[in-house]
């Protein structure tokens, strides 16, 4: 009897869901900054929009593409924990949840981003499967070339 | 993993014993190795004669007078002679050793593309290449102003003919480059019948024979191939050994690629003059164990037999095409009428990477991606990859029977 189970860790509903049903999964037209990211390895490609405040935050985050369910949940977590944030604090949080991703906790993750990181925290599975980890960073590479100016990221 | 392969008089079971690799836990389960396109394993046979030569008979080949030197020369050349055979060439001189397939087919590009073709010749391959038989093309295309041509694949995944034909009818094509077995779809192509249209069009043909070696008895003379590359690590052998086999005044007119030691007549600070085939294109110190171990590996698959082999690979196949064909969300890639072990597929709910990952997790090892044949999967709208089943000389049914459970309660699983 084969049986996968023990792979409810790596694949928690959050996961299925948002990989089935990405959140923000359009094009924003009036975007001011975009990026596109690209595994070449497994095929997995993506194109992040963000629209800024006046005061230079967040106000929107949106992408498309397609990938496997842990990139594709990635992003889709992505741009609901960014919006709102100055760039500076959404790249800080992008550093951390590399951190979960690659380890599967975050000690250093303090009060201040405790919400963000719960909402992260599905994601934290994939610090077992090494050829895995970059399918979760791939969006975060894509929000620093975003915020950068650059219009390529790779998670290669 | 019962249900050994029923092909009268082939026992897998013994067989299976050869190979170290297929009797160890990996992360604690059976080792279900479905990936041997990518890279075969590698039997005790193998294992033993490239120990054996390092440990008992290893110097430098084609320089020292010593005793030692001779013998390893020997080997070298015996392996040359074995490959030769094994395509079916009578003449060892017909075959260059290379590090794989990829570097005979740039080889060929680079040498025979820059060198014999001028601008304004076209080079035909097709859309089901493997990128080892496509990226040369285009960056000889890009260095010599060489056309470049594809033929269509069918929606069967089998080269249109009449494709191939209408593309060959200006003439211009100089040579034509396929695959001789797909590394995704399976496909086996016509060889006989693409070569004597190339031929007729006035173009030399190369195969890019990967798969096909170690699937089926290649013979390049009934084939009237020009140029023939297989890889050693396919066949069983070892990494970083390939073979290209030309035609001997084809081999002669190519100019070398790469310059050094062993390749030349006479050198001055001046100028060089080249070797005879096959020393003028192996520059530098060969793979000497790993041709060692080519020839062992050789000897290994002969040994079996190209009847049993092609007889339990059927088996195989239809077995897999039945079992998969009947899963509910299952597509597959390629139904030529003539096919072999070499299954690419898809789920409806799961992305390719992450069907691998659950695969993995019960032992079963099968690529995911795009198997390096991008343009392929975007002629069937597999843009996102998919997974491959591809099998050896020790797969069995009950293998095939285990990935096909795995792949049912795998869409059990996604679905949420």
């Amino acid at each position: 009897m084969i049986m996968f189970d023990d792979l409810r860790d790596l694949y928690q509903e959050v996961i299925l869901d948002h990989g089935r049903k990405p959140r923000n999964f359009r094009r924003l037209e009036d975007a001011d900054r975009s990026a596109r990211g690209d595994n070449p390895m497994c095929g997995d490609r993506m194109e992040l929009f963000l629209k800024l405040t006046p005061d230079g935050a967040i106000g929107d985050a949106a992408f498309q593409g397609r990938g496997c369910a842990i990139s594709m949940a990635s992003a889709s977590l992505m741009t609901e924990v960014i919006k709102g944030k100055a760039p500076e604090a959404a790249q800080a949080l992008g550093a951390k949840f590399r951190d979960l991703a690659m380890t599967g906790t975050c000690p250093e993750c303090g009060a201040d981003i405790a919400d963000e990181m719960e909402r992260l925290q599905p994601l934290s599975g994939v610090h077992e499967f090494p050829s895995r980890v970059k399918c979760a960073t791939l969006a975060w590479h894509t929000l620093n070339a975003a915020l950068a100016g650059a219009k390529e990221a790779s998670s290669e | 993993m019962d249900g050994l392969a029923r092909s009268p008089g082939y026992d897998v079971a013994r067989i299976r014993e050869d190979f170290p690799i297929l009797g160890k836990e990996i992360r604690g389960k059976k080792l279900v190795f479905l990936d041997s396109g990518a890279s075969a394993q590698k039997p005790r046979q193998v294992i033993q004669a490239m120990t054996r030569c390092m440990e008992e008979a290893y110097a430098n080949v084609h320089r020292g007078a010593y005793h030692l030197s001779e013998v390893a020369t020997g080997a070298y050349e015996a392996a040359r002679g074995a490959a030769a055979r094994f395509l079916g060439t009578p003449d060892a001189r017909e075959v260059v050793f290379t590090r794989n397939s990829t570097e005979a087919i740039n080889l060929v590009a680079r040498s025979y593309g820059g060198g014999v073709l001028k601008p304004g010749d076209a080079v035909l391959t097709s859309e089901m290449e493997h990128h080892a038989n496509l990226v040369p093309w285009q960056m000889l295309r890009d260095a010599e102003g060489i056309e470049l041509r594809f033929i269509r694949v069918t929606d069967a995944g089998e080269l249109d003919m009449e494709d191939y034909a209408a593309k060959l009818a200006d003439g211009r094509v100089k040579l034509v480059a396929v695959t001789h077995m797909s590394n995704v779809l399976g496909t086996v192509t016509p060889a006989q019948r693409i070569a004597r249209m190339a031929h007729e069009a006035g173009a030399v043909v190369l195969f890019d024979g990967s798969q096909a070696a170690v699937h089926r008895h290649v013979d390049v003379r009934a084939i009237d191939a020009d140029f023939y590359v297989f890889t050693g690590h396919k066949l069983y052998g070892p990494t970083g050994i390939g073979v290209l086999y030309g035609k001997l005044p084809l081999l002669d007119a190519m100019p070398p690629m790469l310059g050094g030691g062993d390749m030349i007549a006479s050198v001055t600070l001046e100028r060089s003059t080249w070797a005879e085939v096959p020393a003028k294109h192996e520059a530098g110190t060969p793979a000497i164990v790993e041709a060692v171990g080519l020839h062992a590996a050789i000897d290994y698959v002969n040994a079996i037999g190209f009847p049993a082999l092609e007889a339990h690979e059927r088996a195989l196949t239809e077995h897999a095409m039945a079992r998969f064909s009947a899963i509910e969300g299952v597509t597959v890639l390629g139904r030529a009428q003539d096919r072999g072990g070499v299954f690419s597929f898809a789920l409806d709910n799961a992305h390719a990477h992450d069907l691998s990952t659950l695969l993995d997790r019960v032992g079963i090892a099968v690529r995911a991606g795009r198997h390096c044949a991008e343009p392929l999967h975007a002629r069937f709208g597999m843009e996102a990859g998919t997974c491959r089943a591809s099998f050896g000389l020790y797969t069995t049914l009950g293998e095939i029977d285990f990935l096909a459970d795995a792949l049912v309660e795998a869409r059990r699983f996604f679905r949420v």
